[in-house]
């Protein structure tokens, strides 16, 4: 029998990511453009303007350049969890699996249906169908992100859930628990939301083009209004849903918020961090180097933003793991929160519990294993605790969740102001030509805020795959690490492949221009 | 309605989804045609614009498999996508490259050019329903992996299922059955897919080749498929007792269609019904072989699957460990996952409504080469 060795964990993430962020290029502009050219198209169907039909078809191509992007690399991502995680999948497949199956039952039948009449469907359905299947298409792909979002959530705050010792796995015990969990929600409309950023970039910058080089002068016009009312919208939402998420990441997952603010040591009144510089001697958690070089801070902010109080105590990194501490909630409650040590101490007596109610069970010996089954009940909620050996495990990428999370932020603050000024200047827009290159470099920008945003939430939640229950080495799959190396070079030479090839469509796309649609 | 009730239906779910799925794989078999049936270019324009249509609903079969089989059965899942990690990795690279061909073949600014994705298309049709066919051979033939859910507790190695052969799934190339089985999926899918071209495209001399292809591969299908069904019917097979003790017994999959007469019925006329759309194919003037091959086919592949799950068997066999072999009581998930889910599955007929009203719309009239020179949108 070999070992779980962490180079199996470790390329398994390190394939989970590369496939999640091949993906994640394609989502986003999926969920956004869909509705743009849905909104578009409902113009086309109420005006009966040909320029409307044309706008549509035009951002319709290349939205279905980029769809089938997606489709390739989600179905990967999907079987990723057995192949590469089937500890993971065996462990919390009871819950964790439904969402998925009803993600293909309600949501992507739904999308390729629709797919297929709004790409082939313009001459052979009725107008009014037609739209309705532009429309469903995008309603698919939002649903099938609430889906895999609320999956995801239970990840990061496993609620509606029990241990089952019998079974050897958690199941679950109240679905609505988990669909409506709060964290579900935030996450799901801070996702669906902060995406449309990227659809409205995408437009306002291919339109900018468009005006850079004098054509398409109405197109462009239309296009931009339409798109950065879109984008103004998502990035308000977004302001509103990160708020809301980075609340709940302090009340769920309080580490994670330490690291984005790579704050060590907790105070009352802590200051939010706008701007800073990590010092990079800082290796240990409870060195006393000190964890900037520089930074600019909004006092109290952090207390307002994690416990909607100025003066709230923010436990820092090491308050979590070395420390006892008292927490002030909103209603002004005082509760003091289990030590780490008091977790890993859980975490050992749950393992404990299970194998001694499994040899009471083999012995046939009740008492024995009602005894065992009431420790384990009471402490399995940390049962992944008792794969930790060190307290520095629990320690996620400080620096790479602290410049993510200030990026996402700082970008999330120019794509406010850049949506505003876009609107207010309106047709005059088509004389600057600074701003005509600003959105157009604000493409790639707006990607950079949303795979921040992933970074955030999935290095933040490290070790954990699922928050206190599992981390992530012993969720893998027990599979050759050059098998898994090779699989990963496979994946990264097609999805290269693909990258290359869609730049290339897309810029054809764009050149060729609406002009050359029939 | 109890717990097992709740267990049988999710396999028949599972199952209907893969028995669709095995309907839907024509156009895998159509792409396998491309260059057999389309002689020039815009015969292969009419082909992959026929197929164009459906391969996303093929695709969403599939992807809703996996997630269905994550949900109802995850210790399955577990076990087969973690164990035999490469047939499965090596399918889904089959259909990482179809996803996008159809889409980008054609298009403008594609430096790879039109035979690259082409190509893709080969490699998904020929790849993906061979692999298909060899991994669900297993179902019948048994791999070797373990399953010991005390080993949750071993720190440095907390791997409930583990496979035992250092190919990790690919060893199952090696067994006859399951090779029978790969080509059996494989030809029956070109069938279905020459079938599918008769009813679909409005071509005489795509209709001409379509129709001598059907008589090739379906004589090539029988000769694989038979020889699995017979062996498979009387060979050992894996069966469970009442304490849940498997063993092997010889002829138990022969024996469910007798005990489950309705299973074994259905199963007759499914392959009748497939018979009779290739005999409709190849020997008459009617296009709508497709229909009854594709019925027969669901028919079928469903009640083998049926026969797999039900009457005390054991649809994933280990032959490593006998008692790791996977049911589905031992696999499945909880009683209330199982309900929960069984709500959301009301939706399925509202969900086969409107696939077949939107292909209908879609399909009201055939594609041919008029409309390939006319349209605008095509891939």
């Amino acid at each position: 029998m070999g070992t779980l060795d962490l180079s199996i964990v470790d390329w398994s993430r390190v394939q989970f990511a590369v496939t999640a962020c091949y993906h994640w290029l394609s989502v986003p502009l999926t969920l956004s453009l869909g509705f743009i050219m849905a909104v578009m198209e409902t113009l086309y169907y109420r005006t009966g303007k040909e320029e409307w039909k044309r706008m549509t078809k035009f951002w319709m191509h290349l939205f279905t350049a980029n769809f089938v992007l997606g489709i390739a690399g989600g179905i990967i991502l999907e079987f990723q969890f057995g192949t590469n995680w089937s500890n993971y999948s065996w462990l919390v497949g009871d819950i964790f699996g439904a969402p998925l199956a009803i993600e293909g039952i309600m949501a992507f039948f739904l999308e390729s249906t629709f797919f297929v009449v709004m790409v082939f469907g313009w001459n052979k359905t009725s107008k009014g169908f037609h739209l309705a299947s532009t429309w469903l298409t995008w309603v698919g792909a939002t649903l099938s992100a609430l889906w895999i979002l609320v999956a995801n959530a239970w990840m990061q705050y496993p609620t509606g859930t029990f241990f089952n010792i019998d079974t050897v796995r958690n199941e679950m015990t109240s679905f609505s628990a988990v669909v409506f969990s709060p964290v579900a929600m935030s996450k799901f409309f801070h996702t669906v939301t902060s995406s449309w950023i990227i659809g409205a970039a995408f437009v306002i910058g291919v339109s900018s083009w468009y005006l850079l080089k004098k054509r398409n002068i109405e197109f462009a016009h239309k296009s931009i209004m339409i798109a950065s009312i879109f984008g103004l919208a998502g990035i308000l939402l977004a302001v509103f849903t990160g708020d809301s998420s980075a609340y709940q990441v302090a009340q769920k997952q309080p580490m994670k918020l330490a690291a984005m603010e790579g704050l060590y040591n907790g105070q009352n009144g802590t200051n939010l961090v706008a701007f800073g510089v990590l010092n990079p001697e800082k290796k240990v958690y409870n060195d006393s180097i000190s964890p900037y070089l520089f930074k600019i801070t909004i006092p109290h902010g952090l207390s307002l933003l994690a416990y909607r109080h100025w003066n709230a105590f923010v436990p820092g990194i090491q308050d979590l793991l070395d420390k006892s501490y008292l927490l002030t909630l909103k209603n002004g409650e005082q509760v003091k929160p289990l030590t780490t040590d008091e977790k890993l101490t859980f975490g050992r007596m749950a393992h404990q519990a299970m194998i001694d109610y499994r040899l009471a069970k083999k012995a046939k010996n009740d008492s024995l294993m009602a005894v065992n089954r009431a420790i384990f009940d009471a402490t399995s909620p940390y049962f992944g605790y008792g794969y930790v050996t060190s307290k520095a495990q629990l320690v996620p990428d400080v620096p790479l969740t602290f410049y993510a999370f200030h990026f996402m932020v700082i970008l999330g603050v120019f794509f406010l102001l850049f949506f505003l000024y876009v609107l207010y200047v309106g047709r005059k827009i088509e004389k600057m030509t600074w701003l005509l290159w600003l959105s157009i470099f604000s493409i790639p920008l707006a990607y950079l805020t949303s795979f921040s945003g992933w970074i955030v939430a999935e290095v933040g939640r490290q070790p954990w795959a699922i928050q206190d229950l599992l981390p992530t080495f012993a969720a893998a799959s027990y599979v050759p690490v050059a098998s898994i190396k090779l699989t990963l070079t496979i994946f990264v030479v097609i999805y290269t492949v693909f990258a290359v090839a869609i730049v290339g469509v897309m810029a054809h796309e764009i050149r060729k221009g609406p002009e050359s649609i029939k | 309605m109890d717990y097992a009730f709740f267990q049988a239906y999710w396999w028949l779910l599972v199952s209907l989804l893969g028995a669709l799925l095995v309907f839907l794989f024509f156009v895998q078999g159509g792409q396998t045609l491309l260059y057999t049936i389309g002689k020039t270019e815009m015969e292969r324009t009419l082909l992959v614009n026929s197929l164009g249509r459906k391969w996303d609903l093929t695709f969403t079969t599939l992807v809703t498999f996996g997630g269905a089989a994550f949900a109802s059965f995850p210790l399955f899942y577990a076990t087969s996508f973690g164990g035999a990690y490469w047939p499965w990795m090596l399918l889904l690279v089959c259909f990482v490259v179809q996803a996008v061909s159809y889409e980008w073949r054609t298009k403008g600014g594609n430096i790879f050019g039109h035979k690259t994705f082409e190509a893709f298309l080969l490699v998904n049709g020929f790849g993906g329903l061979i692999l298909f066919g060899i991994a669900v051979g297993t179902f019948f033939t048994g791999s070797e992996f373990s399953v010991n859910k005390g080993d949750l507790t071993q720190l440095a190695m907390p791997v409930i299922s583990t496979w035992h052969t250092p190919w990790h799934g690919l060893e199952a190339v090696l067994n006859i059955r399951n090779l029978l089985l790969g080509f059996s999926i494989f030809f029956l899918a070109r069938v279905l897919g020459s079938l599918y071209f008769i009813n679909n495209i409005d071509d005489e001399a795509v209709l001409r080749r379509s129709r001598r292809q059907v008589l090739y591969d379906a004589i090539a299908f029988l000769v694989m498929f038979l020889p699995f069904l017979i062996w498979t019917l009387f060979s050992q097979g894996f069966a469970v007792d009442p304490s849940g003790t498997v063993y092997l017994e010889k002829g138990k999959y022969f024996l469910n269609f007798i005990q489950m007469p309705l299973v074994g019925i259905l199963f007759l006329i499914g392959v009748v019904a497939l018979l009779y759309g290739i005999y409709l194919g190849t020997f008459s003037k009617s296009t709508k072989g497709i229909w009854f091959a594709g019925v027969g086919t669901v028919l079928a592949v469903l009640m083998l699957l049926l026969n797999i799950g039900y009457n005390h068997t054991s649809f994933y066999p280990s032959v490593y460990d006998l008692q790791s072999s996977l049911t589905i009581y031992n696999s499945s998930s909880s009683f209330f996952t199982l309900k929960v889910m069984s709500v959301v599955s009301l939706l399925i007929p509202f969900v086969l409504a409107y696939i077949v009203y939107a292909w209908r719309v879609m399909d009201k009239k055939k594609i041919d080469q008029k409309e390939m020179n006319e349209e605008s949108v095509k891939y």
